[in-house]
Order: C-alpha cells, then sequence, then structure tokens
C-alpha cells in the first residue's frame, strides 16, 4: 500500500439539514471521514440512516450545510457548476441502484457518452468503449438496447460507462439491490476485480451482506453519524456461496466468524427487520 | 497525516487540468439523442405536431385568402398592403376579429408545446440527472430539449404552411375558377408559407424554453432517486 496513502475523499464535520415544515430535518450531524485512494469502501446502514446524503455529499451531487468535502483535497462547496460537471465527468464514475442507461442509446452509445462529453473524437470513443465492454463481459452485445439486456447486463454496462473516462472513484448507490444473488456476486466480483486491477477507489452503499466480503472497510451509518469504521481485517464474516441466501450467511457467521462479524451480520438482521416496517 | 498538500495548491493543480481539458457540449450527439427520444414517443410527437399544424395552417389560410381576395378584387385593397410581415401586420390591422382568432390559436398551440415539454421533462428526472452526473453541462441539457421541440415546431409549422395554402388554393379555383390562377401573386403567397413555418418554430422553442431551463436545472442528485 505504499504511495496510496494520500485521501481521495475526506469530509470535515458535514451537516446536511433539510427544510422540513417548519424547522428543519438534520440527515447528517457531523461526519467525519477518511477515504484512500484505491479502498473499496462499503457504506451501510439502517434506512433514513442518512447513508443516501452522506453518499451524495462524497459525489458531488450535493453541497453540505456545514462542514467541508474534499474531492483530491479540493472543496468541492469552492466549485462552480462547470467545474462541477467537470470533476463529475472526469474524476467520478457513478454506478446506480437502477442502472439509469439511457434508453434510447445502445450499450455502446452508454459507455461512450461520458467520453463524448470529455472531449474525445469518435473513434477514439468507440475504440475505448469496445475495450470497456469487453473487460465486463459484453463485447458482444455492444449493439442492443437497454430493453434488450437484462438487469445484470445492464448493470454491467453502467459499470463501463462509469469507467469511461479513467476516474479516480467509482460511486456505486446500491449497484446489487435491483438483481437477484448470483447476478449481485457477479458484479461486486467485477467491482472488486476492476478496483484492484485499475486502482480505482471505489465506494459503495449497499445493504448486501456479500459486499462486505470484499470491501476494505465498512463505515456503519446510523442516526446521521459515523456509528463506526471496520477494516476488513477486524471482521471474518462467510455470507457463504454463490447462491447460499443470506440467512446461510448469518449461519456461517456464527459458526466461524469472530465476534466483530458476528455483531456485523446481527446489525444487518437488525436492520433487515427494520426496513421491513 | 492528511494535508500533504494544501486546499489552494490543490484547487490551483485542478483548474490548470481543467485548462487543458474542457467538458464539450457535442451537438451531434444532442441531435441524436433528441430525434431518438421523439422516435420512441412517436404518437405523442404526432399530437404536439399536430396542435402547431392546425394553428400554422389557420395562419396561413387566412394570410393567402387575403392575398387572394386582394388579386381578384384589388380595387377593395385599402389598408392592406406590401409583402412578408409588412403584409401580415396590415391585414391583422384591418382585421381585427381575425387577429384575435389567429392570436388565440397560436397562444393555445405554445401552451399546448409548453406542457407538452414540461411532460418530457418529467418523465425523463432521471434520464437528465443521469446525463449530468455523466458530465452534461446545463447548456447540453437546454440544447437537447429544444432540439427536440425544435424539430417538432419545424415538422408541424412547415406541413401546416403547405396544407393551409394548398386549401385557400382549392377554395380559390372552387370560387372563382382556373382563370384565377393566372393572376395570384405567387412569390407572396410562398413568402406567407416560408413566414408562417418560421413564426411557428419561434413559438414552439419559445413554449420549450421554460421546460428546458427546468430540466437544466435538475440537480443530479434526482438520478439516485429510485422512485418517480
Amino acid at each position: 500500500m505504499a504511495g496510496t496513502q494520500e485521501n481521495t475523499v475526506r469530509a470535515r464535520a458535514v451537516r446536511k439539514r433539510f427544510p422540513m415544515g417548519e424547522g428543519y430535518l438534520e440527515a447528517l450531524k457531523g461526519i467525519d471521514l477518511e477515504i484512500k485512494r484505491g479502498e473499496y469502501i462499503s457504506i451501510m446502514g439502517p434506512s433514513g440512516s442518512g447513508k443516501t446524503t452522506l453518499f451524495n455529499m462524497i459525489g458531488g451531487l450535493d453541497k453540505p450545510s456545514d462542514g467541508t468535502v474534499y474531492i483530491d483535497e479540493v472543496d468541492i462547496a469552492q466549485l462552480d457548476a462547470y467545474e462541477l460537471a467537470w470533476l463529475r465527468c472526469r474524476k467520478i464514475g457513478y454506478i446506480f441502484q437502477t442502472f439509469n442507461l439511457i434508453p434510447v442509446m445502445t450499450a455502446l452509445e452508454n459507455v461512450t457518452l461520458p467520453m463524448i462529453f470529455a472531449g474525445l473524437s469518435n473513434d477514439e470513443a468507440i475504440s475505448k468503449g469496445r475495450g470497456l465492454l469487453d473487460t465486463v463481459g459484453l463485447g458482444e452485445r455492444w449493439q442492443h438496447k437497454p430493453t434488450e439486456l437484462s438487469g445484470g447486463q445492464q448493470q454491467r454496462v453502467a459499470i463501463a460507462r462509469s469507467f469511461a473516462n479513467d476516474p479516480s472513484i467509482i460511486l456505486a448507490d446500491e449497484p446489487t439491490a435491483n438483481l437477484d444473488l448470483k447476478t449481485g456476486h457477479d458484479i461486486i466480483e467485477l467491482l472488486r476485480k476492476l478496483n484492484k486491477e485499475m486502482g480505482v477507489t471505489i465506494i459503495s452503499n449497499t445493504h448486501d451482506p456479500s459486499m462486505l466480503n470484499v470491501s476494505d472497510r465498512i463505515i456503519w451509518i446510523r442516526d446521521g453519524r459515523v456509528d463506526r469504521i471496520e477494516a476488513r481485517s477486524d471482521i471474518d464474516i462467510n455470507v457463504g456461496t454463490i447462491g447460499g441466501d443470506v440467512l446461510g450467511g448469518v449461519g456461517s457467521a456464527d459458526s466461524h466468524g469472530g465476534a466483530a462479524g458476528k455483531h456485523a451480520m446481527d446489525r444487518l438482521t437488525g436492520e433487515a427487520t427494520n426496513t421491513g416496517e | 497525516m492528511d494535508e500533504q498538500i494544501t486546499h489552494e495548491e490543490a484547487i490551483r493543480r485542478l483548474r490548470t487540468d481543467m485548462k487543458t481539458s474542457s467538458v464539450a457540449t457535442p451537438f451531434a450527439t444532442a441531435l441524436k439523442i433528441a430525434f431518438q427520444s421523439l422516435r420512441i414517443r412517436f404518437w405523442r410527437s404526432i399530437i404536439t405536431i399536430a396542435g402547431i399544424f392546425f394553428a400554422i395552417a389557420f395562419l396561413v389560410s387566412v394570410l393567402n385568402s387575403a392575398v387572394v381576395e386582394l388579386a381578384v378584387n384589388p380595387d377593395e385593397g385599402s389598408q392592406v398592403s406590401g409583402t412578408g410581415i409588412r403584409f401580415i401586420l396590415t391585414l391583422l390591422a384591418a382585421e381585427p376579429r381575425q387577429a384575435w382568432l389567429v392570436t388565440m390559436s397560436l397562444i393555445v398551440c405554445v401552451i399546448g408545446i409548453a406542457n407538452a415539454m414540461l411532460m418530457s421533462v418529467t418523465e425523463r428526472y432521471k434520464e437528465i440527472g443521469t446525463m449530468k452526473c455523466l458530465g452534461a453541462l446545463d447548456i447540453f441539457v437546454i440544447e437537447l430539449f429544444l432540439l427536440e421541440s425544435g424539430f417538432q415546431g419545424l415538422v408541424g409549422s412547415f406541413t401546416g404552411a403547405l396544407i393551409g395554402a394548398a386549401l385557400v388554393l382549392v377554395s380559390a379555383l372552387v370560387k372563382h375558377g382556373f382563370a384565377v390562377m393566372g393572376i395570384l401573386p405567387w412569390s407572396q403567397m410562398v413568402i406567407n408559407i416560408l413566414l408562417a413555418t418560421v413564426i411557428g418554430l419561434l413559438l414552439t422553442l419559445l413554449g420549450a424554453s421554460f421546460p428546458a431551463y427546468r430540466a437544466s436545472q435538475m440537480p443530479p442528485a434526482d438520478a439516485m432517486r429510485t422512485e418517480v
């Protein structure tokens, strides 16, 4: 990890208030975070804990009411609209829960769109886009429209698109929530592979326990604050094999996971009942 | 361990990077997306186009009927004179009732366009947000919606103007016989067709300007929303 200790995202006392009725709802109550280059981070927390808000801040999609978010040591609140667009175009890649491919464009056109925004010529964009689709295993389906692709395939296209301009950060908002377990697992593997090979920082907002297994660190958000941050070395959870269900994962955490891992899984199941209400 | 570089240094570096690499507003891409969006909502676009079509057909039929009347009964032509814009203005001034009807139909047409485009924007919240996440500038989003409505405006106005003019011609033939063909000022009628097309296009862009602006101001975080 030598030479990779630079912070790529840093949050200092970040607060966010939303007007609600007469008063304000404070979604974030002072968050401090440091995310290093090349890390694979999972943000976890129950619904309404503020993790989406935090996620939007880190991604430069929203500005804090108080405190500062630095992306590559730049305070994003000081950037104007053009500079933010530049940042989103080149520094950050986004992966969405609902894939969000542009429905009227083919897989290849979706992948090349950010490159066109970045000013690449059509030929360069096409050859790079074909290469990225090959990387995610969809080289043959570049002419397909999103409606002609399965959920997992659409998410692969979205991943290829997020890598279009060689970003330093990938933000994934519950990337596996709309996928079945096996497909979700494939997507996580793919993200991990790209994280390792390209050294890109991946920050993912997730409910998916198999995501924990590949994360370098897990940031637990609760009630607008960082509840705790766990490194993977601290927890040793096994969420079962591909196709095994979540409860099986809890069982194996019980049997051969450490205390911290069990703790993590307890939270997860607790969360599941929370969100089920 | 943090503060390896100062914030001023970081922002200076970022701005240096920005000078060497820009964010483009690719016109050809905008054109392609706009056309595809129209194609995918074909029947709704046809309805929008029909609104413009009828308003402009009505405008042209009023204008060219007056041209025919003037050609057939030249003595009566009092205040109405000239060609192009001047002809339109003098005609509308001389015939307040016609002016009122034409204005109303055009206003209804602009409102219809604004409504259709607002619907199109609302329906594509996520798509617009996603594009902004990918680095689209506000101006690109505006371009997208103006191109889309501009195309509808152009097709609707031009076909409307042609059909309106054709109907006037048919009615002139029925009323005055074939001999009228010899005395009609053709150039003036063609000028009216072109002018009405331009008016239709401009009104469409006017109707679409607010929806397009609203789309461009959409926060990119809306792309993350799972509902809608």
